[in-house]
């Protein structure tokens, strides 16, 4: 009978175990002196491009006013259920508006599908990535968390208008 | 009997049948914007245009008679495109209004667009624009540039409201609907052209914007507003009534109802002044109890009145399976024959279309089950002259009726009330029950000529659950949790009068096993002779006429 080989067996080299060890260690010491990559969040914050997902927020016009005319597509399309949407009747040439605009950002899986599905540009995904809550209820959004200047949204609607 | 072949298939008509009727009757449709089953034709849509071998031209289906051995295609070369143009031709100055628009999700021209059009417009200049917000009368809000000019909304006032109120004016695709000149949309059916506009621009102002249609359930269900018994669709968002619309059956309602039914039914079911527990008086005032204790209450204090010294007071806005019960709980437990129900009508109120005199939806039903209003007065006579001591009020305002009553029940040792909403009558009772309201229930209202038709939960109560109780889901209610703000909706303690009177049977010795509606409806079927042969199933959502055979009505 054979005597069972190994796959590899160790080479004299191998086995004398501390010239391996230096080898490790002298590419340890080189990565050293490599610059970095790791952020030092939360001190450095990190600054995500256009293309970024963000949490969902409102487009605020100039004036204040936000674009969303509460047709409820974002709503619909959500696949995790986490908009509500209530509209209201104003006298405002655009009649229609949203009396209540929630999003759970619990149920929220950062998708995009409502930001796509919206007829009025009124809803994208924003660079805010920081998401932070101790109960239920505070991770309930609504429109005072939601509305954001438009001038804040730019390169996200640059993104998207360059990518229609 | 003639046959006629639309696409492939033989179909038979009726002499003097159009095209479109025939094929509607038999299942295939064709479609169309102005031509409805329930009014004249008039033929301005073009929509339905088809194609008939042996004519030279495309002819329109709604107003081309068929004849023996036609043969139809709808679905040709010729036909779709004719089709797709006239589709093109209406969009030229339709807005892009979906969004804002309340008809979006049940609208015939989205639909429409979908289905019968390329979906392509080479029109690029300047839409025709018009007024957005007409309010056309009290209820009715009319958009101009959604209007796609079928004439349905005219027609019907003619023909079925029988008030001429709205006419065009002005011609080519400047045409707009107004109202005559000091005259307003005002008529007492005036919102069903908001159900058959196949656009959003006629829109009921009472519901606008209130929910998308694709967020809430649909129940049926029969209007509570008089004894027509209008068939009725409620809509339902987050365990909140939003509107009501009808439901055709030919035999009843047809495609209408009334606008009082449509507006005024309904609010109470989510007042604020709901009962939502019962209550006991203690002290002279009125607290909050569990149901055991009303029953255990109840029971003991009805022992200490003689027969004579009780009242029964049924009523004609509940359910037959109610009064059924009420009226056997009167006759085997409390052994009196004081037994009535205050009577709803109000005379000259009638009109020849929809409207009754009796503003109650089961006067004959209440009736059939023995309890009826002719001796109403001598119990509140009795009431008055203290041979009365005990009063049992089941669904009746008794003082909101005369207020000369609310002395009267002052004068009573024992008052107890089953009531939706607290009001006066409510407010004088040793005993309040939450009742369910018509639209927390299943139960059987008949109406004026004999239709026995059911009506169903739309609204759940503590005791239902909308998945294992069988009532129709909305989107929402399919897939949201407990945990989200809309799945944590308010839900009244109430009971049926039916089940609170089942426990008060047992609580008196005397077993009854009734756990559904249903069942108290077969034992109706069972012992009267009116209500033989049928159950829910029969009945359906279409309703059956119970045999009348001793009654005239
Ligand atoms: S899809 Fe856009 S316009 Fe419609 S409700 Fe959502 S955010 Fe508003
Ligand atoms: S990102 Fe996705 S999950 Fe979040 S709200 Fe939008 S559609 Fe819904
Ligand atoms: S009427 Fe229909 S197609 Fe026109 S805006 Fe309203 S929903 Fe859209
Ligand atoms: S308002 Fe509606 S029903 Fe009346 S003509 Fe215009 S589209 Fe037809």
């Amino acid at each position: 009978m054979a005597e069972k080989k190994r796959l590899k067996d160790l080479t004299l080299w191998e086995k004398m175990y501390v010239p391996e060890v230096v080898k490790g260690l002298k590419s340890t010491m080189k990565q050293m002196f490599q610059p970095r990559f790791t952020m030092e969040y939360p001190e450095v914050k990190f600054e995500p491009v256009g293309s970024y997902r963000g949490r969902p927020v409102l487009v605020m016009e100039a004036g204040g006013e936000e674009r969303c005319v509460a047709c409820g597509l974002c709503s619909r399309v959500c696949p995790a259920l986490a908009i509500e949407v209530q509209a209201g009747e104003t006298d405002r040439e655009k009649e229609r508006y949203p009396e209540k605009f929630e999003i759970n950002m619990l149920r929220c899986i950062f998708c995009g599908l409502c930001e796509e599905v919206c007829p009025e540009e009124a809803i994208v995904m924003s660079k805010d990535y920081e998401l932070t809550f101790s109960n239920r209820e505070d991770a309930i959004y609504g429109k005072d968390k939601l509305l954001k200047p438009i001038t804040e949204l730019q390169d996200r609607i640059d993104f998207l208008r360059s990518n229609k | 009997m003639g046959k006629l072949t639309i696409d492939g298939r033989e179909v038979e008509f009726r002499q003097g049948q159009t095209i479109i009727e025939a094929a509607t009757d038999s299942g295939i449709d064709i479609p169309h914007f102005c031509w409805h089953p329930s009014l004249s034709v008039s033929g301005n849509c073009r929509v339905c245009l088809v194609e008939i071998e042996k004519m030279p031209k495309l002819a329109i289906a709604c107003a081309t008679v068929a004849a023996e051995g036609m043969v139809v295609h709808t679905k040709s070369d010729k036909a779709l495109s004719a089709r797709n143009a006239v589709m093109e031709f209406i969009l030229i100055n339709h807005p892009l209004d979906c969004p804002i628009c309340d008809e979006a999700g049940e609208c015939k021209l989205q639909d429409y667009a979908y289905n019968h059009s390329t979906g392509e417009g080479r029109f690029t200049e300047e839409k025709q624009h018009k007024d957005k917000r007409v309010e056309l009368g009290p209820y009715v809000m009319f958009d101009a540039e959604r209007c796609i000019s079928c004439s349905r909304c005219i027609r019907f006032c003619d023909e079925v409201a029988q008030e001429t109120e709205l006419t065009f004016v002005k011609r080519g695709d400047r045409v707009t609907i107004t109202t005559f000149p000091g005259k307003q949309l005002d008529n007492p059916y005036s919102l069903n052209v908001t159900d058959i506009c196949p656009v959003g621009a006629l829109t009921n102002r009472d519901f606008r914007f209130k929910s998308r249609v694709w967020d809430m359930s649909s129940t049926q269900s029969v209007c509570s507003g008089c004894s027509r018994g209008c068939n009725i669709d409620i809509w339902v968002r987050k365990n909140e009534i939003l509107r009501l619309t009808p439901r055709h059956n030919e035999q009843v309602n047809s495609y209408w109802m009334c606008d009082h039914g449509r507006l005024d039914t309904f609010k109470e079911v989510n007042s604020e002044s709901r009962i939502i527990a019962p209550m006991l008086r203690r002290d002279g005032t009125l607290m909050q109890a569990n149901w055991s204790e009303a029953v255990a209450h109840i029971t003991s204090e009805f022992k200490a009145f003689s027969s004579d010294e009780i009242g029964v007071i049924g009523s004609a806005h509940a359910t037959l399976e109610d009064n059924y019960l009420l009226a056997k709980f009167a006759k085997e437990i409390l052994k009196t024959k004081n037994v009535a129900m205050p009577s709803h009508i109000k005379h000259g109120t009638a009109d020849k279309i929809l409207i009754t005199e009796d503003k109650s939806p089961n006067a004959l039903g209440a009736k059939l089950m023995g309890i009826t209003s002719e001796n109403f007065a001598v119990i509140m006579h009795a009431i008055e002259t203290g041979k009365i001591k005990a009063l049992y009020v089941m669904e009746e305002d008794l003082v909101a009726l005369d207020h000369k009553f609310e002395a009267i029940l002052a004068k009573l040792d024992f008052l107890v009330v089953h009531s939706v909403v607290k009001n006066a009558t409510t407010a004088l009772a040793n005993v309040v029950l939450p009742a369910a309201s018509y639209a927390e229930k299943n139960g059987t209202w008949v109406n004026i000529n004999g239709m026995a038709q059911r009506i169903r939960p739309a609204v759940a109560t503590q005791e239902l659950d909308r998945s294992l109780d069988g009532m129709s889901l909305s989107r929402l209610d399919k897939f949201g949790t407990n945990f989200d703000r809309w799945g944590q909706v308010n839900k009244i303690d109430a009971r049926p009068s039916w089940s609170f009177i089942t426990m008060l049977f047992n609580s008196f010795g005397h077993k009854l096993k009734f756990k559904m509606a249903e069942e108290v409806f077969h034992d109706v079927a069972k012992h009267v002779k009116e209500f033989h042969g049928l159950d829910y199933d029969v009945m359906g959502n279409q309703g059956a006429k119970i045999s009348l055979v001793a009654e005239k009505v």
